[in-house]
């Protein structure tokens, strides 16, 4: 399972770049890449500096979670779209209009933590308001969870749908199937964008070993879903593929899948090192490559750009350094809803 | 009288036309069957899902976060271990939000031995479930716990087990439920779906059903005794009672607690009993090692030790890998009557 539309370099002497974007849309769009890429980046260098325990997260995705996310119809209830993601979805979250400093909250586990009060792992959000439920660890339970919200917003009508993703390795996991199966049954398709972002490994196994199947998409072709596999590190293929998927399944109420292959740039997650990976295509460079080539920001500015934003995480990481830990005597709070202290 | 599986079609019809109910779904749940113990025949809401246990937990779970009470099944609990992840995260989703979030939804299956179900359709849940933070999970005994115990899991903002002893489904109560017909065939003709071709077939359901509700976390004394408790849920209650009734002969004078609620339990009763009576047994028939039987125990010794004249005991299935089918090995495998009169006897009789 090589992949073929990864790019294979980063395309330095870039002449003739066309963007069918707006100027300011693809400003905006390097702007979230940047406060996506600098937060983990930052939350990197805490788990380094022993102030958070663990770290995981998406750096390589820039490319296609933003755009994803700017593209969502973020709010509370069925009118809007419901969100079962995985643990690599910061830039949804943050082109959606998330704070990073919730995140790098998350990373040092106060109770300041808007997503879990400091219980779970950075990138384990959850955010209600949003219809962003609660990520957790378990691979694939979410392409379980995703099936329920389907069949509410098929009911419910209107524009609203269901997005789920996961990694390429979760795949291989019966909620996969299930996913597939059940948006998929006769005269009760559901309204659902099945994501799967590729970057060819599970922690350290790669998908060659272990999948025969082409393309993960060929799967869902089989449902007669919908299916296309994406570069995910082009901003713009990975923009009008979701465009497309969104509008598809906003007005037909079918489900559509994207297989998008994307980038691991800084490995897994702390457990292996989380070093940057200089042999993994980086999309924010070859983003920044074309957005200099078409004179939409020059690199002074760009740079310019990095530094605010890093003094800004400096601030936010200090900031978060003064606020307190969970109580101990809130263990058992929220076991059931509304409820505080110990309950039996 | 209404038997138990016609209690719960009740209750689950007064949940979909007054409880909001939305989705009452699982393998042949639907139409034409309405579950392999007609546990949902005629209902409006309910739905036929593919064979998928984590697809039908998962679907809960989604469905219940945006607000559609659902009520799911499982066919026989004997399949549910496949879910168990999903079961997890049902329950733990609201802590891990910090409150943020919950899940009203409902999930029932069928458990426990008495039909000769053999290895596949035998299994207890309890022990297992019991292990899982964040649900509620109750077990009746009789049809209008049946039906009071579904109601308060249809009005609970949590996840909620419904177990349902399989044993019991087909018997019927002693006490009317509010709002079912007293004439039994008029009942069955009214909600039990005929044989044959049923697709012009409409329930016609009772009109003056109620909000009757069971309290979850709350016991019920079935029966009052003075030297023995037994405590006890599901298809061990009733044979609790007549252990009581034929020990009465023989002077000993047996208290039997129906738990109803497993989780969170009513420890209030339970206790203020042992503390009457100073002898106490445990009594269900899931596997006796690391049985939720066991953690009573436990908190018997830890916090009325001194309060006891016997030893506590568990009476509990045996720890084998399943029930044999042939009816010897059934009745050695899960507690019988004869078991339950031999441990009440032996614990009555011991010397303080
Ligand atoms: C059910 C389950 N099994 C195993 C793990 C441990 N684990 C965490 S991430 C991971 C690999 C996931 O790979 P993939 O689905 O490709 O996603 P990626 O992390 O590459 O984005 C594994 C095995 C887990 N969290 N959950």
């Amino acid at each position: 399972m090589k992949t073929q539309v990864k790019p294979s370099s980063g395309g330095k002497h870039l002449t003739n770049v066309k963007f069918k974007l707006a100027q300011e849309q693809l400003i905006k769009i390097h702007d979230l890449m940047l406060t996506t890429r600098m937060l983990e980046e930052r939350m990197i260098k805490m788990y380094k500096q022993n102030e958070g325990y663990f770290w995981l997260g998406g750096p390589g995705e820039e490319a296609f979670n933003i755009p994803l996310g700017l593209q969502g119809h973020v709010g509370e209830g069925l009118d809007y779209d419901f969100w079962h993601l995985h643990y690599r979805s910061s830039g949804i979250l943050l082109s959606m209009g998330a704070e990073q400093i919730d995140f790098i909250r998350q990373m040092k586990n106060t109770v300041t933590d808007p997503f879990s009060g400091g219980r779970n792992f950075c990138n384990h959000s959850s955010i209600r308001k949003w219809n962003v439920l609660p990520i957790t660890s378990t691979i694939e339970t979410q392409f379980a969870t995703a099936i329920g919200s389907g069949i509410a917003h098929k009911r419910h009508g209107g524009k609203g749908i269901t997005v789920v993703n996961g990694g390429d390795a979760g795949t291989a996991e019966g909620e996969f199937a299930s996913c597939l199966i059940w948006s998929s049954r006769p005269e009760q398709k559901l309204p659902m964008l099945i994501i799967v972002t590729n970057n060819e490994y599970g922690i350290s196994t790669p998908a060659s070993t272990q999948h025969g199947e082409t393309h993960i998409a060929d799967r869902a072709k089989a449902f007669n879903i919908e299916a296309k596999v994406i570069n995910g590190n082009d901003v713009e293929e990975s923009w009008f593929a979701i465009k497309e998927a969104m509008e598809y399944v906003r007005t037909e109420r079918k489900p559509y899948f994207i297989e998008s292959r994307v980038s691991r740039l800084y490995g897994h997650s702390s457990a292996s090192g989380a070093n940057f990976q200089p042999n993994e295509v980086d999309p924010v460079v070859i983003f920044e490559q074309k957005l200099e080539a078409a004179g939409v920001l020059s690199r002074k500015e760009m740079d310019e750009l990095r530094e605010k934003k890093a003094a800004d995480l400096l601030e936010m990481q200090k900031q978060v350094r003064e606020e307190p830990m969970p109580d101990p005597s809130t263990i058992y709070d929220y076991t059931y809803f509304g409820q505080k202290g110990k309950y039996w | 009288m209404a038997s138990m599986a016609q209690a719960i079609r009740m209750a689950l019809h007064y949940g979909e036309t007054k409880l909001g109910v939305t989705d009452i779904f699982g393998e042949d749940v639907g139409p034409p069957l309405g579950g392999v113990f007609t546990a949902t025949q005629g209902l409006k809401t309910t739905w036929n899902s593919p064979l998928d246990e984590r697809g039908i937990i998962g679907a809960a779970v989604g469905l219940a976060s945006t607000g559609s009470r659902c009520v799911a099944e499982i066919q026989f609990c004997d399949y549910i271990y496949n879910t168990i992840d999903l079961l997890k995260l049902a329950g733990n989703m609201c802590w891990a939000s910090n409150g943020q979030w919950n899940f009203p939804m409902t999930v029932m299956t069928p458990v426990g031995s008495g039909i000769r179900g053999s290895i596949y359709h035998s299994h207890s849940f309890d022990a297992t479930m019991t292990h899982i933070p964040g649900w509620k999970i109750v077990m009746p005994s009789s049809p209008i716990d049946a039906y009071g115990l579904m109601i308060a899991c249809l009005k609970d903002p949590n996840p909620t087990m419904f177990l349902k002893p399989k044993a019991l489904l087909r018997v019927r109560g002693d006490e009317l439920i509010p709002g079912e017909p007293e004439n039994e065939k008029e009942l069955r003709d009214r909600i039990d779906a005929p044989l044959g071709d049923r697709s012009k077939w409409k329930a016609r359901w009772p009109e003056g059903l109620t909000d009757y509700t069971v309290e979850i976390g709350k016991g019920k004394i079935q029966r009052e005794g003075e030297h023995v408790t037994i405590v006890t849920y599901g298809r061990t209650l009733p044979l609790a009672v007549q252990a009581a009734d034929q020990l009465k002969s023989e002077n000993i004078s047996v208290e039997v607690i129906d738990m109803r609620t497993l989780w969170p339990y009513d420890w209030e009763m339970i206790s203020s009993s042992i503390r009457k009576t100073r002898r106490v047994i445990f009594l269900n028939e899931d596997t006796e090692v690391t049985n939720f039987g066991e953690h009573l125990v436990r908190r018997t010794v830890e916090e009325l030790f001194y309060d006891l004249e016997a030893r506590p005991r568990l009476l509990a299935g045996a720890f084998t890998p399943g029930i044999g089918l042939a009816d010897p090995l059934e009745m050695a495998s899960a507690p019988q009557l004869n078991h339950i009169i031999e441990m009440a006897r032996e614990v009555a009789n011991e010397r303080a």
